[in-house]
């Protein structure tokens, strides 16, 4: 853009973005070299949040899942309750909990990511273990398997597959939801993306933070894939 | 539980609801957002879900959308949209959010169309239906209660997004809770917590109204098949 097209001044809006020319680029090595420390930080705090997370998620979900299975009537409350606070807005319940818990630490978003991270958990689970054939149910009961052996041995392995499935659309959308939390600065990549939106429109920090956000999600995704064929050998045995 | 009560306190403040940017202006502004954007995504995602779905084609593709648009940050989107040439102001948050809402209308769409049981469709044929005839005699028809399916899952999902407007000053529902962030957590406790329950009801109030109006539209022979939702809706990240 060459000082002649500047036009009548007053013409563009005052919030207009950094005009397109090389002084604010979609993407940078430049900003990529000079902001490596502070890039890394904010993955590794997206990183470990997420992980957090899904691990707490999935140390309660699968209990509630094996109970929802055992008890028949407690299935269609909990599945229920799931459904209904599926609605419920992110940044919603991130505003109801940050007052009650402080905005200092991370603790609120954790919190909203494990409620949400818990409730795929719970459903994919569940609908794995009800996929245990009844047949293969009763041949572990006549081969002398009590209930907790039947659970480990026989209908938590089946369930897998069902699991691994939650597990990784359970990364994939907590990975994007971490983002939310830069609404109280606690937001990993996103405070990057957020802070680019707000520093005068500088697109090379909200392209890297989304791209790093993307790729996050796309590694974990195949991570636990992989995880997945390792721990279900039969089934990588059967489809080949 | 001192925090609900002050809540509740500022939803009593009618000036709170009547002042400009206060509930009513927001709560206007929030649903027009979301109708514009469930158009947009019921008029990019029925046709290309129904055309696949018709065609029987094109069923992995679909998935692989719905799994890439679970890994989008909607930040991502609500942020780099306004720096395209759709420019500042409400375009770029309607777009940014009708991405999202076309996944679950595609897939809806798609599914309802392939579950169409294929004897039925060969019956059609025999009866000398056209190609167009089956899909809008036959098909469509019997896909209903799955485009609405579709269309409860996107519009809640769109309506409970819609809060992250607020990020890039879209206006919305959620300006009231960003507003109270704004105010610092002592002063404006009270507006946040009073502000995520509004949004929270509002998403619970478009849900039960969706539901009603997609168990209206399922003709009654299909209300005892299995009720399940093809796809179920991503949280609002």
């Amino acid at each position: 853009m060459s000082f002649l097209s500047w036009g009548p001044v007053g013409v563009s809006p005052l919030a207009a973005p950094a005009d397109d020319g090389p002084g604010n680029p979609w993407f940078s090595w430049q900003y990529v070299r000079d902001n490596a420390g502070a890039l890394g930080d904010a993955l590794e705090f997206h990183a470990g949040l997420t992980a957090r997370a899904v691990l707490l998620a999935l140390v309660v979900a699968l209990p509630l899942a094996v109970l929802a299975y055992w008890i028949k009537p407690l299935t269609g409350p909990i599945l229920a309750l799931s459904g209904v606070l599926y609605t419920i807005p992110s940044l919603a319940l991130l505003a109801l909990l940050a007052p009650a818990v402080g905005t200092t630490t991370d603790t609120s978003v954790l919190i909203a990511l494990v409620l949400y991270a818990l409730l795929v958990l719970v459903r994919n689970a569940l609908t794995g273990l009800t996929q245990v054939p009844d047949e293969v149910r009763d041949a572990a009961t006549g081969m002398g398997y009590g209930r907790f052996g039947r659970l480990l041995r026989v209908e938590l392995p089946l369930a897998l597959p069902g699991i691994m499935t939650g597990l990784r659309l359970a990364t994939v959308s907590t990975v994007a939801l971490v983002t939310v939390g830069s609404l109280i600065g606690q937001g990993g990549l996103g405070d990057l993306i957020l802070g680019g939106f707000r520093n005068n429109f500088y697109k090379a920090e909200i392209v890297t933070g989304s791209v790093l956000c993307l790729a996050l999600a796309l590694v974990l995704d195949l991570l636990l894939a992989g995880l997945g064929r390792l721990l279900t050998p039969w089934a990588r045995r059967r489809s080949a | 539980m001192n925090y609900l009560s002050e809540a509740v306190v500022w939803l009593n403040d009618p000036l709170n609801w009547t002042n400009p940017g206060g509930l009513l202006d927001r709560l206007s502004e929030h649903l027009q957002i979301s109708f514009w954007a469930v158009l947009l995504g019921c008029l990019i995602g029925w046709p290309v879900g129904i055309w696949l779905g018709h065609r029987g084609r094109g069923g992995s593709a679909v998935i692989t959308l719905a799994n890439l648009t679970l890994a989008l940050p909607t930040l991502a989107m609500l942020t780099i949209l306004p720096l395209t040439p759709l420019g500042f102001g409400k375009p770029p948050v309607v777009v940014a959010l009708a991405v999202f809402a076309v996944p679950p209308l595609l897939s809806n769409a798609y599914t309802g169309l392939r579950s169409v049981d294929p004897e039925v469709k060969d019956a059609a044929k025999g009866m000398g239906l056209s190609g167009s005839q089956v899909l809008f005699r036959v098909e469509l028809p019997l896909a209903v209660p799955y485009l609405a399916a579709g269309l409860r899952t996107a519009a809640v999902q769109v309506v409970a997004t819609t809060t992250l407007a607020t990020f890039v000053n879209g206006g919305g529902l959620g300006e009231i809770i960003s507003a109270g962030f704004g105010l610092g957590i002592s002063v404006g406790g009270n507006q946040i917590v009073a502000g995520g329950l509004f949004v929270v009801l509002l998403a619970l109030v478009v849900e039960g109204l969706l539901a009603l109006v997609q168990r209206l539209v399922t003709p009654r022979a299909l209300r005892a098949a299995k009720r399940r939702r093809p796809t179920a809706a991503a949280p609002a990240g």
